[in-house]
């Protein structure tokens, strides 16, 4: 795994290889895995994104009855021409939905980073692969981008709500998102990295507030922001526009932050939005979920 | 970790720690046991007690012990597929201590009478650890085949095992060791790159100083 994002970008420019592939290279050689079927491996996984997105039951309800149902509401609006974030946004935000609601009702899922946060790297490649027709051999080079990124973010800071907050989770899939749709808009490595930079930064100090402790409430919705941060700040790196802190350092600070968030808000399920008297009558109405 | 632990696993939701990892804890536990489960009492402690019903703990721990992986659909009905296979289980609160919020203790009885005593956590986005088995002191991910050595502790006995791992071409990934005090009762636990063959595990059986062995194989029974 890199350590740097730099260091992904110096093996890029001395070996020739463009990000998707110094980041397969570096883990095949790892895991001693032929470049082929490690390539398969990642296509797999792509698959299963969309599967997950496909076998979305809009009927069902998670085991707290807390979560379900809600990205048909998106969906019929986006079909009535009523989003005012425009079709593309209405697809992401619709599929990020699709998705991690699904995981909440004990569904098949990606994690990407992580459970908490599966909805929001699917999201943004499914949706972009359907407005572009893109083959799934192309869109498994941007799976590689997405992972590369979240592996660097892995090494440097954390990947665990319950180290750094939600910022570790959602804000690193909004990261490794925003670097893969750079990729498959033509983004060089430079606008690679700026766009992970550029979403990560728009999430930091994020808290982990789950209320009642389970993944639903407000993780599935922040799935939504997640994803489409991931577009606008994609969409600031193509046209120019740079993070003026350099994409490791924006890590660093994710990773500073996290330390020195309160236990509260590490994925406790004691404090924000857990502790509201709505979040705590919440978790009082769910006492029949007691063992 | 590697990229797949980044982008995957494919897996049942709605949690890496309380879902998958309880999932991966019962497959070890299956495998530990080494026959279909009979019995199984279940005892929660910490988060996996309080939040675990909501995150599906229980049935994801029940469809491990069914030998379910944690990308199989059927884990939300792991409890009406126990009932068919003629596995009970219980589940009670319990305090460990000053362990991992995610633990749990198991107790099995297999279809055979095998009994097992299992003390596991889940340590986040689905990795596992098995700190106790039958008491004693293990400390394993259960992501390698792993050997758990019983032995008394005297000198080159761990030089002994090392020879014969090495003699029989399987690398150790890492090695551990534990002991009660000098000279007194001492765990290593090894975790190897192959498969241990059962005449490598007769061998390490047969070797003085050494009490119990008990190997965990990456292997489906």
């Amino acid at each position: 795994m890199y350590k740097s994002l730099l260091d992904i970008c110096t093996v890029c420019d001395s070996q020739g290889l463009s990000f998707w592939e110094a980041v397969q290279k570096e883990d095949a050689k790892e895991q001693n895995i032929d470049l082929a079927d490690h390539f398969n491996m990642m296509k797999n996984l792509y698959l299963a994104m969309k599967s997950s997105n496909d076998k979305y039951d809009e009927k069902i309800k998670s085991t707290s009855g807390l979560v379900g149902g809600e990205a048909a509401k998106v969906h019929d609006r986006r079909l009535e021409g009523k989003l005012l974030c425009g079709d593309f946004c209405g697809m992401v935000m619709e599929k990020a939905l699709r998705i991690s609601e699904s995981n909440a009702c004990m569904k098949r899922i990606v994690a990407a980073p992580t459970a908490g946060s599966c909805g929001v790297v699917p999201a943004c490649l499914i949706s972009f692969q359907e407005k572009d027709g893109l083959d799934d051999d192309e869109m498994t080079k941007a799976l590689y981008v997405a992972a590369g990124i979240g592996g660097v973010i892995a090494c440097r800071a954390s990947l665990s709500g319950a180290e750094g907050g939600c910022q570790a989770e959602i804000g690193s899939a909004s990261a490794m998102a925003a670097g893969a749709l750079a990729y498959l808009q033509g983004g060089d490595n430079k606008q690679i990295c700026n766009a992970a930079a550029l979403a990560l930064k728009g999430l930091l100090g994020l808290a982990c507030d789950p209320v009642a402790g389970l993944v639903e409430v407000p993780c599935v919705k922040r799935n939504v922001i997640g994803s489409v941060n991931a577009v606008t700040s994609s969409d600031m790196a193509m046209a120019g526009i740079y993070s003026k802190i350099d994409p490791d350092q924006v890590i660093d600070a994710m990773k500073s932050i996290g330390r020195g968030m309160n236990p509260s808000i590490k994925e406790t399920g004691m404090g924000g939005l857990a502790a509201t008297p709505d979040g705590r009558a919440i978790r009082e109405g769910l006492s029949h979920l007691k063992m | 970790m590697n990229l797949f632990d980044i982008v995957g696993p494919t897996m049942v939701g709605p949690s890496s720690s309380h879902t998958a990892g309880a999932v991966r804890i019962g497959n070890v536990c299956r495998k530990l046991l080494g026959e279909p489960v009979k019995y199984a009492d279940i005892y929660f402690h910490g988060s996996f007690w309080a939040t675990g019903k909501g995150h599906g703990t229980d049935k994801a721990i029940v469809a491990g012990l069914l030998g379910m992986a944690v990308d199989d659909e059927n884990i939300p009905h792991s409890f009406e597929i126990a009932q068919q296979k003629g596995l009970e289980f219980s589940f009670s609160e319990i305090d460990l201590g000053e362990v991992h919020p995610n633990t749990v203790k198991l107790i099995l009885k297999g279809v055979n009478g095998k009994e097992l005593e299992v003390v596991a956590a889940s340590v986040g986005g689905g990795r596992i650890n098995v700190s106790e088995i039958d008491g004693q002191v293990a400390d394993f991910s259960g992501e390698y085949p792993t050997l758990i050595i019983y032995n008394q502790d005297k000198p080159g006995l761990v030089a002994k095992v090392s020879d014969m791992l090495q003699n029989r071409s399987i690398n150790i990934a890492t090695m551990q060791l534990h002991r009660s005090g000098r000279g007194g009762n001492a765990v290593m636990v090894i975790e190897t790159d192959q498969e241990v063959w059962p005449v490598a595990l007769e061998s390490l059986r047969a070797m003085d100083g050494v009490d119990k062995v008990t190997y965990y194989s990456l292997n489906d029974m």
